[in-house]
């Protein structure tokens, strides 16, 4: 019995040891790797003051021509710090960048009525960024007055949580109503109304359409596009820039020119292997 | 990476492969004191520059195998790995609808490859117990391919130790269109009985019409071969996932590399829990 006894107590130390000793590895593991990101941090930080400084030849000439719509994703701490967002604004417009889109994930709608709750802490803070951002404006605006996009200044767009999911879902009720006005029965008529161009005139009908985006930075303490419209971000190229407080200018310049830099054949064939899926 | 399937199967195997088995749990020890991912999701990049890289031909010809041989047993570990591990859900991009665009030839070597490998799927997951599920527009198969994987959805459903969900024939636009037609077809009909009690359609019953209900949303969805993009995957269900971009093609993706993506999600776990609990609470 006593000998049982010691063996059971045995087994139970040495199985707290080693959960000890597990946890420790784990928490060992962890450390190493904040050591090797704080390492990677600073040299980003070093080769960001460098873009910015002229000094790295490479980034002076960007091809921002080919960044059409580029979305700026931030959470929602980051969202209440306007004036960050307005620099952040304000180093886009002196690179070039035509169309930008900001996006939050705050935002709820209920049902189909638009409360103050249901806006996007971006979306509240609209008319103050656009007053405080010299010439930009709505990009809703700019279509409905017919404004080319090749003009001068900025155009912005402003998105919230409740433009993706419930969008898609307030879309369907569009495409219902469409549908049962037909009378439909057959399945070929039925695939004409159920189509991705239907879908996105649905979705702008409830205003929630807008441009598929070409670039997404991420301003967060992760790498996860935080429910931004899924119709939109088909190939778009999906960055993580750290937390807004500490964003910088090489920083951006690097992720656009990287941008410049990548061929998408959007999964059709090629043997030619420079050519990416 | 077919010898580690066989030897970790115990189908065959020598003394090295015992050892790395046995350090590999190790590692997993460590890795199961911090929380894992119920969910991974994997876009399989890179298999055709791994081709080149081997001289592989698009036919499958010399190089002992076909052009995705070695990306199909790279799921294989993966899916041996994810299970030791406790990761119950395992979803692979393998065929976009996209793809059809590609030149004839190859997609029919791609679909012919396919069909070979669902023999030895079949084997394998029902060694491991893992249900399968395909998900996608399965109409734009073939015949004898649709068959095939219904076959095999039908004789792993009793399964429950792992869930393995194939996206073939798939797209997020699709999926997010065909849930929306399903949702309008069953509001018409519900209103031509009289047992439809909503005004409008729900989001729910469009999230009921995906066909990824059949699993939750992933933890993380990892990409190898270096893009950034989700090309068309999951973009309805990644809202709150950790997304792991690899510069490793995805036939040489190994244990490391899924061992410091699991880490990375560890070190952001509070932040995905605080955005999933709040918008569980709106």
């Amino acid at each position: 019995m006593d000998f049982s006894n010691e063996s059971r107590v045995l087994h139970r130390c040495s199985a707290q040891i080693g959960n000890l000793l597990l946890r420790s590895l784990w928490h060992l593991v962890h450390f190493i790797i904040s050591i090797c990101n704080f390492t990677l941090d600073i040299a980003n930080v070093l080769e960001s003051y460098l873009i910015s400084s002229g000094l790295l030849g490479r980034y002076k000439s960007l091809h921002v021509a080919k960044l059409r719509y580029l979305a700026i994703v931030i959470e929602s701490e980051g969202a209440y710090q306007t004036s960050k967002i307005i620099e952040l604004l304000q180093w886009l417009e002196a690179v070039g960048v035509k169309h930008v889109c900001l996006y939050d994930n705050d935002g709820r709608s209920s049902g189909f009525s638009l409360s103050l709750g249901s806006l996007g802490i971006l979306k509240k803070s609209k008319d103050f960024i656009l007053e405080n951002l010299d010439g930009a404006i709505l990009f809703q605006d700019a279509h409905e007055n017919n404004v080319l996009l090749d003009q001068q200044h900025m155009t912005l767009e402003f998105v919230s949580f409740s433009d993706g999911k419930e969008a898609v879902a307030k879309a369907a009720n569009v495409l219902f109503m469409k549908y049962s006005k037909s009378g439909v029965t057959d399945q070929n008529q039925k695939e004409k109304i159920f189509t991705e161009s239907q879908m996105s005139e649905a979705l702008k009908t409830v205003g929630s359409g807008g441009p598929e985006l070409d670039l997404l930075l991420v301003y967060g303490p992760a790498r996860c596009h935080l429910g931004f419209p899924a119709w939109r971000i088909k190939y778009t190229e999906i960055v993580h820039m750290g937390l807004l407080k500490s964003m910088n200018y090489g920083s951006l310049i690097k992720a656009i020119y990287k941008f410049t830099m990548v061929r998408q054949n959007y999964g059709k064939c090629s043997f030619d292997l420079h050519y990416k899926l | 990476m077919e010898k580690e399937v066989m030897s970790s199967l115990k189908m065959e195997g020598n003394i090295l492969c015992s050892a790395s088995s046995f350090i590999r749990k190790c590692i997993f020890g460590v890795l199961r004191v911090g929380a894992i991912p119920n969910h991974i999701a994997f876009i399989m990049d890179g298999n055709r520059r791994y081709a080149k890289k081997q001289k592989l031909s698009h036919d499958g010809a010399a190089g002992g195998g076909g052009r995705y041989d070695a990306g199909f047993w790279a799921l294989m570990v993966m899916l041996l790995y994810c299970q030791e591990l406790g990761v119950k859900y395992i979803t692979a991009y393998a065929f976009s609808i996209d793809n059809f665009k590609r030149k004839p030839e190859e997609v029919e070597s791609l679909m012919t490859s396919m069909l070979e490998k669902f023999h030895l799927l079949d084997i394998l997951v029902k060694r491991l117990a893992v249900r399968v599920h395909f998900a996608g527009n399965l109409e734009l198969l073939s015949n004898e391919l649709r068959a095939s994987a219904m076959e095999l959805t039908e004789a792993t459903a009793a399964y429950s130790k792992s869930v393995l969900t194939i996206c073939i024939a798939y797209t997020s636009r699709d999926e997010i269109l065909h849930a929306v037609r399903e949702s309008c077809e069953q509001k018409r009909i519900g209103l031509e009985f009289g047992n439809d009690d909503d005004d409008e359609i729900k989001l729910m019953k469009v999230e009921k019409n995906m066909y990824m209900a059949v699993a939750p949303d992933p933890d993380i969805i990892i990409r190898t071969g270096g893009e950034n993009r989700l090309s068309n995957f999951l973009l309805w269900q990644s809202c709150w996932s950790h997304l792991h971009s690899m510069r490793v093609l995805w036939p040489e993706i190994g244990v490391w590399n899924l061992v410091f993506a699991i880490l990375n999600f560890q070190r952001n776990k509070t932040y995905y829990l605080e955005m999933k609990k709040k918008e569980k609470e709106l």
